[in-house]
């Protein structure tokens, strides 16, 4: 599916999903790749669905497994983490930190109840602008797929 | 002349990354800096690259740093778009008349918002694309371009007025004139960058002609995420995927019949990275490269190479490409080529030319102007001890102007001529410089938020989207906040000067602006709070453009919805958000310089011309290194005597104060505040470290009979015998790769060719009868050094090439030396009788590398050098700040680049002794002392080794983690870690993100309802 294909479709409610579902999406971004990435996706004017909420932190690796669970606690349908590829960290070694804490806390969320793919984590360089683009249609789409958050109601 | 005539400010002319890093050290070394570039923005050729090897690094994301940082430094003034008059003066005391082109917009009053270009209806091809792409008729370079300043390109303006019209911000001025500015300044470093071979000369490959022929930095564009494709590797006659691209090598270098005999350096190199990153983009795409030799002589650039063959699937062909046809049909090239002594021809999909360097087109120009010489290749002429010195007294260059080279040697020589012209006029260092002065700031301890909330059209970037008036009126709506206002652009002046009084009006004791990026703007923000006695760090801001209505263009609604969202969210952390100071550490203005060999001579000279302490600490009785046993440079220059110069100059300097026969037991510290204690007991106070440890030369113990036949010799045994003047022998082979390029030492020891081509001359001119032959895997006579491999062959040196995985045999036959070897390109085995073997044997780091490291908290690579902070940006520095390495102990270099490398260390190291105090980021870990219990599972999560289990002070038995404010970059990785939740991010607490959360996600979870239990 093209891009913009697959951002019509995941606006007007994914495959199979709920028409009016209006998912929330909290994404973390590092400062120096990824939040760089979003704001290149917007210079070059990529659309995508409105979906998501960015929170900043320094590092990918600031994201506490506890700000997760609060999010989803909170209501988030899907919570995304991205962060600079592997060994571009702007802090050296940051982000492997981040992968290891995401395996862990995938594993954590099924055992909570949450589909793991509620969770993920993404790589995008501050020169990535189409993917962090691709990234934010795909993982909608993935939400959109999974319907309501548990924590709502839904399954 | 006198001090007082001294200037305290530099000229640099070109803003690429050369020019950026100069203008940086400089400026933080206490002097005003005049950034001149001829382009409308800086950035240079770096800003076009997608990645940059061998870390296969994105460029822009390494580099963007540097440009915001030269952009909004306060002691950098940028002139863009303007070139070079006339200059006039001596050393300490220029006067250059700079030529600024008209913009024919205001840069004072352009946002760099955009409108103008979404409206133009002019359409031109984009030079920063290579022509791969269009831009409107007022355009920027490229999106991320510093300054964000748009400007008329009057060529193809048809001065419709569109653009005029679409401007809020009313910065068009039609008929802006040009300016001309006169500039005093002591000194001048020159960074003009380079040209790339116009590929239209080598007719036979059918650059221009053949729509599938492109040059390497189209083919760069073309990868680019940013470039025509998206990044999807395609061809340009009908956008397919090339199933496969072929990369001629050498297309403009190494190649007398378009005037350019030397190397380019860098080909080899970015073609292999190209391959890699076309067939990492789009897997379908099969690379081959035809090259002559594989010039892979960097920093762990062989086992980038290695890589390349038995990983990546690049395909690798030693062959000259006589021509380049086309299938008019398909489209496709048909390359024909001699490989294994057959002709061959074969069909391609696409075909990259590897285009060489070339000096600036306005060299001429520039040496005229400024009158200093030009070498033969009309690139800057520089001295075998002076790398970074024209023939100027004042005037110095960096870069790809004084001869072709990569990245990291760019920015080590960049910061090296920042070294040079800061020494010259160091008696007038901080005269120039201007230090903001701000009101006291306001105690807000104790009193309830009041914060003020300034929303952004944006002309019509956001406005045309969000409504504006809408989100402002419920920010009014959010608890805390006393007061919302809206403004066309919040960044403006005039808009500064509203936020201020509104802070004064409505007594604001925390702002949120709601606009673009805070990664551009959060800076001038929080200026104008602590202008109005705010502390900085009491702001924050909300993405509601870049993040927002850029992204959402058609959907009104929901962006607005979403920029509420965002607000509220922004809002939140800001109730929370507490005034953070930005710590203070002494700085003791003396170095310590580890190694008395050339690179830390040089260093200590450096430091003591800048005016400060140094001491010198060198293991051996003398200082001299490894360069006193190297007596022949191929340029003609003695390194022995210069040695002896820099020996006499050393010692004789007050500044400095040498320890010879010492060694280092102890270093211990952090950046401003290092102690040191050598093994007789003596001990130094110090604020910085240069790491100039040197390197070794090989033995290779038990090698082609080496230690067996006397006759058998390393390449520094054969030179001190021929300086000796030991008689001569009639016939030689030299053997190149000894202990390089193979198991365990994987790279290439850079220096062993052009040494063979040295002592080979040598050879032949004192005895032209004598036979010399060299085997070799590839001549990597990188540069202008080329020409040494050239004249060893017109003296009659024979070159043998032996394949990687079958080495030479040598035997002793008869007390004679028997050495057999396959010649590569004839297939046959030749047998040699010589009477000297010279083994060209490898680099190794010192041993005592090893007990250093630990002690200075810095990495080794595999092969034991120290390990750099980044391999393309920070060549001298590392993570840990404060200490820095120069020379052999950062890997195998030549004497020229060792120099250069130990001024860049120089140059780095004077940014910290140049202040009395320095500023710790507000932005770092703290740690609560009644909450933390010593476990130390945070400590290994820190890459700055800012964390250390201590005794506590309170009660000794109770073990804490400590954080060393110093070393910590407030990334917030320890934060996590911590069980006890003792570690706190100042700025990031997890209260302020967890407020930023909780807002996101309000109305999420229904009131009343009940929750479903889950069911696992």
């Amino acid at each position: 599916m093209s891009t913009d294909a697959a951002h019509k479709s995941a606006s007007q409610g994914g495959n199979g999903g709920d028409e009016h579902f209006e998912p929330r999406i909290l994404v973390f971004c590092c400062n120096w790749c990824s939040y760089a990435g979003a704001d290149l996706a917007g210079v070059s004017r990529l659309q995508m669905p409105p979906y998501f909420r960015v929170i900043r932190t320094m590092c990918s690796a600031r994201v506490d497994p506890e700000f997760i669970m609060r999010a989803f606690q909170k209501g988030a349908d899907g919570v995304l983490v991205a962060g600079c590829h592997p060994a571009d960290c702007h802090y050296i070694g940051g982000n492997y930190r981040t992968r290891r804490r995401m395996a862990l806390m995938k594993v954590l969320l099924q055992q909570f109840g949450f589909d793991p793919d509620r969770l993920r984590l993404e790589w995008v360089s501050a020169g990535e602008g189409e993917k962090f683009q691709k990234t934010i249609i795909e993982f909608t789409n993935t939400i959109k797929e999974l319907g309501v958050s548990p924590m709502k109601g839904g399954e | 002349m006198a001090a007082s005539d001294k200037i305290g400010a530099v000229m640099v002319v070109g803003g690429g990354i050369a020019g950026m890093q100069a203008s940086l050290d400089l400026a933080d070394s206490g002097y005003k800096v005049y950034l001149v570039e001829k382009q409308a923005s800086i950035g240079g050729t770096m800003a076009q690259l997608d990645k940059t090897f061998p870390t296969n690094d994105c460029a822009m994301c390494i580099m963007a740093p540097k440009l915001v940082a030269t952009g909004r430094h306060h002691n950098i003034d940028l002139i863009t778009n303007a070139e070079i008059a006339i200059v006039d003066g001596d050393a300490g005391n220029f006067t250059v008349t700079v030529k600024q082109h008209s913009f024919r917009v205001d840069p004072k009053k352009c946002t760099g918002c955009g409108s103008c270009a979404q409206k133009c209806p002019v359409e031109w091809t984009n030079e920063y694309d290579e022509g791969t792409k269009m831009r409107k008729a007022i355009y920027v370079r490229y999106p991320q371009a510093v300054p964000l300043v748009y400007s008329i390109d009057p060529e193809r303006c048809i001065g419709c007025g569109i653009c005029a019209e679409e401007c809020k911000a009313k910065a068009v001025e039609y008929d802006q004139k040009d300016k001309v500015l006169e500039v005093k300044v002591g000194s001048i470093i020159l960074t003009p960058g380079f040209d790339e071979f116009n590929a239209r000369l080598k007719t036979e490959y059918g650059y221009g002609v053949y729509q599938n022929v492109v040059t390497s930095i189209e083919f760069e564009r073309i990868m680019s995420a940013t470039g025509p494709y998206f990044g999807t590797i395609l061809r340009p006659s009908d956008g397919d995927i090339p199933a496969k691209v072929a990369f001629i090598q050498c297309v403009g270098s190494r190649d007398e019949h378009c005037g350019n005999e030397y190397c380019s350096s860098v080909c080899c190199m970015y073609a292999i990275k190209e391959a890699a990153i076309a067939k990492e983009h789009t897997s379908q795409v099969n690379p081959t490269i035809f090259f002559m030799d594989m010039r892979a002589f960097g920093k762990e650039f062989d086992e980038y190479y290695n890589r390349a063959q038995n990983e990546w699937g690049i395909k690798f062909v030693r062959s000259r490409i006589a021509a380049v046809t086309e299938n008019p049909k398909t489209k496709n090239l048909i390359l024909k080529y001699v490989a294994n002594g057959e002709p061959k021809e074969e069909e391609f999909n696409m075909v990259v030319l590897s285009v060489g360097l070339r000096p600036p087109v306005d060299n001429e120009t520039l040496s005229r102007v400024m009158k200093f010489r030009l070498n033969d290749d009309g690139f800057a002429q520089t001295g075998a001890f002076s790398p970074v010195e024209t023939s100027r007294p004042g005037i110095y260059v960096a870069g790809a102007f004084s001869a072709p080279k990569d990245i990291p040697m760019t920015v080590a020589e960049a910061s090296g001529a920042a070294a040079k012209a800061g020494s010259v006029i160091s008696s007038a260092r901080n005269t120039l410089i201007t230090k903001k002065e701000y009101p006291k700031e306001m105690s807000v301890e104790g009193q309830d938020a009041r914060i003020g909330v300034f929303v952004c059209h944006c002309g019509v970037n956001i406005g045309g989207v969000v409504k504006v008036p809408e989100v402002m009126e419920y920010a009014k709506t959010l608890p805390n906040v006393v007061y919302a206002e809206q403004n066309l652009y919040t960044c403006s002046q005039d808009a500064q000067e509203r936020i201020k009084e509104k802070i004064k009006e409505h007594k604001l004791n925390r702002v949120v602006v709601a606009s673009c990026t805070p990664r551009t703007h959060e800076p001038l923000f929080q200026n104008t709070i602590r202008e109005a006695g705010l502390n900085a760090y009491l702001f924050e801001m909300a993405n509601i453009r870049d993040q927002c209505s850029w992204i959402h263009m058609h959907e009104p609604k929901a962006a607005t919805k979403k920029s509420k969202d965002l607000v509220r969210m922004a809002v939140a952390k800001s109730r929370l958000l507490e005034p953070l100071q930005n710590l203070t550490m002494k700085v003791n203005q003396s170095a310590l310089v580890v190694g008395g060999g050339v690179a830390g001579m040089t260093a200590a000279l450096e430091i003591a011309k800048q005016g400060y302490k140094v001491h010198l600490v060198e293991k051996e009785k003398e200082l001299g290194g490894v360069a006193k046993k190297l007596y022949y440079l191929p340029s003609g220059d003695d390194p022995l005597a210069y040695v002896r110069r820099l020996d006499k100059e050393v010692t004789s300097n007050k500044n400095i104060t040498v320890y010879t026969g010492a060694k280092i037991r102890l270093i211990d510290g952090y950046v401003g505040n290092f102690k040191t204690s050598l093994e007789s007991g003596e001990e130094i106070e110090h604020g910085i470290v240069i790491l100039a440890i040197g390197g070794q030369e090989y033995k290779p113990e038990g090698e082609y009979l080496y230690g067996k036949n006397k006759s058998v010799m390393t390449l520094l045994e054969l030179k001190e015998r021929l300086h000796k003047g030991d008689p001569l022998g009639k016939e030689y082979v030299f053997i190149q790769c000894v202990g390089s390029r193979e198991k365990g030492h994987p790279n290439c020891s850079r220096v062993c060719c052009t040494g063979t081509m040295t002592a080979a001359i040598e050879i032949k001119k004192k005895d032209p009868k004598a036979k010399v032959y060299v085997l070799y895997r590839d001549i990597r006579t990188y540069g202008f050094r080329e020409k040494y491999y050239k004249e060893a062959g017109n003296l009659g040196v024979t070159f043998i090439r032996f394949d990687d995985e079958v080495k030479p045999k040598v035997e002793e036959k008869g007390g004679k030396l028997e050495v057999k070897v396959m010649d590569e390109d004839t297939g046959k085995e030749i047998m040699l009788r010589p009477e000297y073997l010279v083994l060209a044997s490898g680099t190794r780091p010192q041993p005592d590398a090893g007990t250093l490291a630990p002690m200075c908290k810095v990495p080794q690579t595999k092969e034991g050098f120290f390990l750099e902070a980044h391999m393309k940006l920070r060549p001298v520095d590392f993570a840990t700040e404060g200490i820095y390495v120069a020379g052999l102990a950062h890997g195998p270099k030549f004497l020229d680049e060792s120099i250069a490398q130990s001024l860049a260390a120089v140059a780095r190291a004077t940014t910290v002794l140049s202040k009395t105090e320095l500023e710790a980021e507000g932005i770092v870990a703290r740690i609560d002392e009644d909450l933390c219990d010593g476990c130390g599972i945070c400590v290994p999560t820190c890459e700055y080794k800012a964390l250390e289990v201590v005794a506590g002070k309170k009660d000794p038995k109770k073990k804490l983690v400590e954080v060393n404010v110093g070393l910590c970059k407030g990334c917030g990785a320890c934060v996590g870690s911590c069980p006890a939740g003792a570690l706190t991010q100042m700025g990031y607490r997890d209260s302020q993100i967890t407020a930023m959360i909780d807002a996101a996600l309000e109305g999420q979870m229904p009131a009343k309802k009940e929750v479903k239990q889950n069911e696992h």
